[in-house]
This record gives structure tokens, sequence and C-alpha cells, in this order.
């Protein structure tokens, strides 16, 4: 059984790429078969924050349109066997995409015994975006704890529940999950930052998971490695428990709490 | 400086105006999914009409479709301002 996961937000630059990668890295670290696909045609970014940017032969859109074979296409990762990246054309733009194409490409993958397909989509709600949802089992809505993306969120929810085959199929929407990103503790504290609870409150959804606001997220894509594998980041580490919980594991939320200041610190400023 | 300005010299909450804001708007937009198209238009052509009467602000207008049992029903509200005696349009 092969699980197909968008990676979605409406919003652009909340970490939906940042997530996919992650995502998908740590569903191979747990020894399962993965692809991750970036839907982002004409902006390919995924096989740079993947580290595989100079290996790229053949793309998604070459696939699609039987330029390229699915095998050849295929980049496998270089820390794990069972991990593939399949890079969005730069050259093209959203049109290649087709309906029936993307759904080709995705059988195919669950025919060569794929356990998930992990779908990085682009912002917005056009053809890239809805295309990335429509074949989705499940979705990760990332948001940021700011208004814009908030509301682009439920938005996508929205889609999430109509606009997809899951809902087609009458089966209901494709279910959904929340991951809250560049979360800041310290600025929730001091009331300038909305908080989980507010925005599991507006969309009326469970966070799956809060990835704080890190330092070690650029660093890790400057340097093409997925910042789940930085054992020593916290953000990395709060996308592996994100990542168990996905998986159906119970476990409690981490870096969500500021660091207790001393008064002194208090009295004086940050 | 005295002893206590840092606590007035503490941020605004914004947070809560923001949580606030989004309750409404994210309300208004859940509302409004899947029913017509025209429902946009149709709130501020209504508007303008009551505008002509009494003065409403745009949020003052509530519109929606919903569906009872057979029927789909146009639900239209709209909350006016404080009475003024005396006060026409
Ligand atoms: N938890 C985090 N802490 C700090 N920076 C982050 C975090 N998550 C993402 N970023 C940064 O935010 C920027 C946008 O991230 P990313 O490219 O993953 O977003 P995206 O949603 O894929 O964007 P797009 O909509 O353009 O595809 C990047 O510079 C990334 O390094
Ligand atoms: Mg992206």
């Amino acid at each position: 059984m092969t699980e197909t996961i968008v990676v979605t937000s409406g919003k652009g630059g909340v970490g939906k790429t940042t997530t996919s990668a992650s995502l998908a890295t740590g569903l191979a670290m747990q020894g399962k078969k993965v692809a991750v696909i970036d839907f982002d045609v004409g902006l390919r970014n995924l096989d740079l924050i993947m580290g595989c940017e100079r290996r790229v032969v053949y793309d998604f859109v070459n696939v699609i349109h039987q330029e390229a074979t699915l095998k050849q296409s295929l980049i496998r990762d270089k820390r794990h066997d069972n991990l593939y990246v399949l890079a969005a054309s730069q050259t093209r733009d959203k049109e290649a995409l087709t309906q029936d194409g993307v759904g080709r490409v995705l059988d195919e993958l669950k025919a060569d015994g794929f356990d998930y397909i992990v779908c990085d989509s682009p912002a917005g709600i056009e053809k890239g975006a809805f295309l990335a949802m429509y074949f989705a089992d499940r979705a990760l809505v990332v948001v940021n704890p700011e208004v814009s993306s908030v509301r682009d969120s439920d938005r996508i929810l929205g889609l999430l529940s109509s606009k997809t085959r899951h809902a087609e199929s009458g089966k209901g929407g494709v279910p959904a999950h929340l991951l809250l990103t560049r979360y800041n503790p310290e600025r929730v504290g001091s009331g300038q930052m909305l908080s989980i609870g507010d925005v599991e409150e507006v969309l009326g959804l469970p966070v799956l998971g809060v990835i704080p606001e890190h330092d070690s997220v650029l660093s890790a894509s400057n340097q093409g490695v997925p910042v789940i594998l930085d054992a020593t980041s916290n953000a990395g580490q709060a996308y592996v428990d994100a990542i168990a919980r996905l998986l159906g594991e119970e476990r409690p939320m981490r870096f969500t709490e500021a660091a207790k200041k001393g008064l002194f610190k208090r009295m004086f400023g940050s | 400086m005295g002893i206590l300005d840092f606590l007035k010299a503490r941020p605004k909450n914004t947070a809560n105006i923001a949580k606030e804001r989004l309750r409404i708007i994210v309300s208004q937009e859940r509302s409004s999914r899947g029913s017509p198209d025209y429902l946009p238009l149709l709130r501020t052509e209504l508007l303008a009409v009551i505008r002509k009467y009494v003065h409403v602000e745009l949020d003052a207008i509530n519109i929606q479709v919903e569906r009872d049992g057979e029927h789909e029903v146009l639900e239209l509200s709209v909350a006016l301002p404080e009475h003024k005696p005396g006060a026409t349009g």
C-alpha cells in the first residue's frame, strides 16, 4: 500500500519544501521506500534542499510528457538507498503538468512498491498546487503563526475537502494535519505571535507538530542536508517528533515553551 | 526612568488582535465556501441599497445559503446601528 502525502499551504515561503525534504528523509530513516516530488514547476528548489541539484538529468515534466522514463528521472538520495527525488522542471511552466500525467506517474510509483510519495506543493491555489493535492491520501498543511498564513491554510483545508479525488469519490475530504512552523515561543510569550492554541482554535484542527524558528534550518539548506539529519537542531528534532506522530506514535511537544528569563533580563531586555 | 517603566514598555499584545480578526474572517469565508458565486456581488449591491436608508458597515450584513431539507434558503441579516430617534436617511 502506497500513501500519497501532500505538503501544502496556500501562502508562499512558509516552509513546505523544508518540510517535504525532512518528511521524506524521516520516513526513509524508518526504512520506508519513499519518493519526494517537486510540483513547483518553473521554480525548482527541492533538489537544492535535498542536496542533489547537480544530479538532475530528467525531471517530472519529462516523465509526464514521456521524454524520459520514471527510472531515468528518479534521483537516488546519497544518504538513503530507499529515498528518491523527482525534480521539477526549471524551464517549463505549470501548464506542463496534466492531471492524467500526474496520475500516471503516481500509479507507476505505486506499482514500483513505494511506501510513501511526498508531494511538495507550490504556493498558491493554481494548477501546480491543485495537482499536488488532487491525488493525496493525506495532507500536511504547513502554517506559520501569522495572519495571512492562517487564513490561507483555511482556504487550503476547504480545497482539500472538495477539490480532490478523495472528496470526489465520496470518501470525504483528504484527512489533513496542521504543521505549525517557524514558531517562536519567546514572541508568543510576549503576546507578539499567535500561539499553538490560537491557531488550533481559529482553524478548528489540532496541530500535529510545532517546528521552532531556528538558524539551523538555514545552515541545513546552505549545505543541502535536510534539517532532520541535524541531531543538534531543535527544528530537526521537532520534525522527528512530528513524523513519529504522523505514523501514529504519541509524543509530547518539545521546544514550545520560552526559556525562563531571570528578573534582570526581564527588566533590561532580552 | 522610573523603576516600573519596564512594565509600561512591554509591547502591546497584538497576537490577541490577530486571533480575533482571524476568527471573524475565517468563519465568514467558511460560511460562503461552496455557495453561489453571485453572493459577494449580491452582498455589495444589497449594501448599496440599504445604505440609501441607513448607514451600515460592510460587516453588518451577513448573507448565506443554507440547506433546509429539499430547499436552499438565502438567509440575510443586517445589524442596524443603534437607533437614534428622528434620524432619517
Ligand atoms: N523552522 C524554520 N526556522 C527558520 N527558517 C525556516 C524554517 N522553516 C523554513 N525556514 C526558511 O524559510 C524559507 C522558506 O522555506 P521553504 O522554501 O521551505 O518554504 P516554501 O513554503 O517551500 O516556499 P515556496 O512557497 O516558495 O515554495 C527558507 O529560507 C527556509 O530556510
Ligand atoms: Mg517550496
